[in-house]
């Protein structure tokens, strides 16, 4: 072997690797790097012999522990579903209303029903459930469909117009203009017709040519004093909130259009007491239509601990 | 600029090469260390240091195991970190993880005292209390019982291998993993109710987190008192770096008096003390030190101010019948002014001290103000962001509102919900009539949420967004939180 330079000022070997005059020393590795380069290495070796490692033809090197992801998610699933079963059972057995007075049970719904909203509901209706053009806004006093808990459960476990036997929304309002069942003028004196019945400043006489084509075409769902009606899902034409808009463009654009809402039916995506969940959610986020008022809660009754001085 | 380099010169030798050369092989700033072996000193310090190390440590240990009645089926454990339950509790204090500031408080009393503890009498703490000296001190009383005292254990430090030397050195070993283990095995009970966690932990049932600080107090006690010992002091704690900022020359501190040991020299029974200093340079004190230093050198960053050497010295002094305190607790200042012939005076009001002094006082004074008017129902009101109103049928506005409510006391509380600053507004909630008052009934010792409806003509309001606040009231107490109340920016007529 050769004898290998050596660099005058450190007294270390090169490697005779040389750029512009630089010689790289051939210092040693520092000792703890070197052991903890070691230590890696056994820890590998361990590693291949108690963990899958080493892809194969037909399958994979197992490993002495039985290591398996897949099996352990499962096992962490069941161990979930385990976790729920107690609070599932106790929404499975109460009622809405019970499940609404109990400040307990409510509490756990409104949990469950919030995660359920967002994952599902929230493309719609907003993350909030402030609803957009077209989408409800599950939040306010107004409702198509009813704001009971037994309406709002019904529609999502029936869906409106999605299919399912049962489904809510049979009746549909009809494209007036774009099937030509009116004429483009008709259409724009019954624009003003709605904005009067929302006690809004209209052309009157307008008003009084559509009086008649109104009672032709819209009572039947929307009542003669456009009240609307949940049966069939008729918005009440004389209040302030507008599925669509409130301007005369957007009225005039869904007598011509005849747009109708639809919601998919949830009852084989989500277990009962999930759709309860969601029911009690949604009812409580509204305000709670058609909740009994309680008297104030009796304070024996809803003491969980015991007292002391 | 060109900097032209004469290779045709040895090139100069580097500062850290000179260091490599003169350290020679195997040295530099990789020295390995050499162990320190204190001798036994007997004296007032000493026995100070012995009465202290028994008191911390009876403290350490008995303490999870004090009982303290509590209501409501909470744990009856005095002073106990209740990680689960979300409780700090000490004897009849008890604080929600919310007031976590009454902690912060308490390290900043406790670094205030002891800035002025150092600027007093210099680092009392690291040579009389730190969890380091007290457990060191009693490694290396474990280390005499089986290795004998320093001399015994040089001589067999450096004996050959033998069935003695082994068998005293494994149980020294043993002896000290013992009471590391006790050490980690005490700290975990102060976290779990202590006779549960005791049969827990030997049945193999307790929590992964008890067996993992167990494992790892025991090896850093073991480590650090076995083994490192001083190189804790010295390379890994920033206290003898800061000390320094507290220090001044009127603390006191160990001191070696060297106006009056000084010129030092080896002393005869029948040589004359005329002279000469006091000092005889018999070493006492520095085999004493356990941190491996010369007191005589000065006052410096390796010094704990455990007074060891103090009674080492006296010891000494007393057998060549000159009086006691060559070294002793005294200031630079009151040396130099011995040394110039002045009389020497002890200034403990100094600037420093008064400042210390002061800032202890305020904060332990809003510390305890603290805590006695601490508030036992207190009330949070969080808007509801999306949708941040609600426009009704008859065009009414309504916000909703998720109060939580902690009531820290011990029972249920009956609480009276008012909502003020919007005219006409009433509140509402699923199951309860609306009005002007809503009640609710608090459960003890959590806090609890509750959602509210506030409902107002949005005609009356005057801007999209009017302060407001809710207020609960039980008979004898109330809490108040501020919140807006929101509104379209002009409510459509």
């Amino acid at each position: 072997m050769t004898e290998r330079e050596r660099d005058d000022h450190s007294g270390i070997e090169t490697t005779g690797h040389e750029w512009d005059g630089i010689k790289e020393l051939d210092s040693p590795l520092p000792r703890w790097w070197l052991w903890v380069w070691y230590g890696t290495i056994i820890i590998a070796i361990v590693y291949w012999v108690l963990m899958p490692a080493w892809p194969g033809i037909t399958g994979f090197t197992r490993g002495v522990l039985g290591q398996s992801d897949r099996q352990e998610l499962s096992s962490d699933l069941r161990a979930l579903e385990a976790i729920r079963g107690a609070g599932a059972a106790r929404l499975r057995s109460a009622s809405l209303e019970q499940i609404e007075s109990d400040p307990e049970l409510q509490a756990y719904a409104l949990q469950v029903g919030q995660s359920v909203f967002g994952d599902n509901c929230a493309t719609c209706h907003g993350a909030g459930g402030g609803g957009g053009k077209g989408y409800p806004n599950l939040r306010d006093d107004i409702w198509l469909w009813g704001g009971g808990l037994a309406d709002i459960q019904k529609t999502l476990l029936v869906g409106v117009r999605s299919g399912h036997p049962g489904a809510r929304g049979e009746t549909m309002m009809s494209a007036f203009g774009r099937d030509q069942l009116l004429t483009e003028a008709q259409i724009s004196d019954l624009t003003e017709y709605v904005v009067a019945l929302s006690r809004r400043p209209a052309d009157r006489a307008a008003v009084a040519r559509a009086a008649p084509t109104f009672q032709v075409q819209c009572v039947s769902c929307h009542g003669p004093t456009g009240t609307g009606d949940r049966v069939k899902g008729a918005p009440d034409l004389t209040d302030a909130e507008w599925l669509y808009g409130p301007d005369r463009d957007s009225i005039r654009n869904q007598i011509w259009n005849g747009r109708n809402g639809v919601m998919p039916s949830w009852e084989a995506r989500f277990s009962p007491e999930m759709i309860k969940a969601l029911a009690v959610y949604v009812h409580v986020n509204s305000g709670g239509e058609g909740a009994a008022p309680a008297a104030p809660p009796a304070l024996a009754a809803t003491t969980p601990k015991p007292t002391g001085p | 600029m060109t900097v032209i380099i004469d290779r045709t010169r040895p090139a100069p030798k580097s500062a850290a090469g000179h260091a490599r050369a003169k350290a020679g092989p195997g040295g530099g700033l990789y020295k390995p260390r050499v162990p320190i072996h204190p001798k036994l000193v007997h004296g007032p310090w000493r026995a100070i240091k012995w009465a202290l190390l028994i008191l911390t440590l009876a403290v350490y240990y008995i303490t999870p195991w004090i009982r303290w009645e509590r209501p409501g089926g909470l744990p009856d454990q005095a002073v106990l970190v209740d990680f689960a339950g979300r409780r700090f509790y000490v004897f009849n204090i008890q604080l929600w993880p919310q007031e976590v500031y009454f902690i912060t408080g308490l390290l900043v009393i406790a670094a205030l005292a002891l800035f002025l503890v150092t600027a007093l009498f210099g680092r009392l703490w690291c040579g009389y209390a730190c969890p380091q000296t007290i457990w060191t001190d009693l490694f290396i009383h474990v280390e005499r019982l089986f290795e004998g005292d320093r001399n015994a254990r040089l001589r067999l430090d450096a004996a050959p291998w033998s069935f003695d030397k082994v068998w005293r050195k494994t149980g020294k070993h043993l002896v000290w993993l013992g009471v590391a283990f006790a050490t980690g095995g005490a700290w975990i009970f102060y976290f779990h109710d202590a006779p549960t966690l005791l049969t827990a932990f030997w049945a193999g049932e307790g929590p992964f987190t008890a067996y993992f600080f167990c494992a790892l107090l025991t090896a850093t006690t073991y480590v650090f008192a076995g083994h490192m010992r001083e190189q804790v002091c010295i390379y890994m704690c920033p206290w003898p770096r800061i000390q320094g900022a507290m220090i001044d020359d009127h603390s006191l501190q160990v001191t070696y008096r060297y106006d009056r040991g000084e010129p030092r020299g080896p002393h005869k029974k029948a040589d004359s003390w005329a002279g000469r200093g006091d000092c005889i340079d018999c070493n006492q004190c520095v085999v004493a030190c356990p941190m491996g230093i010369d007191i005589r050198n000065g006052s410096q960053l390796e010094c704990i101010n455990c007074g060891l050497c103090i009674d080492a010295c006296d010891e000494v002094m007393i057998k060549v019948e000159r009086p006691r305190g060559l070294i002793a607790f005294d200031t630079d200042a009151a040396v130099t002014a011995r040394q110039a012939g002045r009389t020497a005076e002890y200034r403990p009001v100094r600037a420093r001290t008064i400042y210390y002094a002061v800032a202890l006082s305020v904060v332990s004074g809003l510390m305890i103000w603290g805590l006695s008017t601490r508030e036992v129902l207190t009330l949070h009101a969080l808007r509801d962001r999306n949708p941040t109103f609600i426009r009704l049928r008859d065009g009414e506005i309504r916000n909703g509102y998720t109060l939580k409510v902690a009531n820290r006391t011990f029972e249920p509380l009956r609480l009276d919900i008012r909502f003020a600053g919007v005219t006409g507004a009433r509140l509402s909630r699923p199951g309860a009539a609306p009005g002007q008052t809503l009640v609710i009934t608090a459960p003890p010792n959590e806090v609890s949420a509750i959602r509210v409806f506030v409902t107002t003509d949005g005609q009356r309001l005057s801007a999209s967004s009017t302060p407001a606040s809710f207020e609960v009231t039980a008979p004898n107490m109330s809490a108040r939180a501020d919140t807006v109340f929101l509104s379209p920016p002009k409510v459509r007529p």
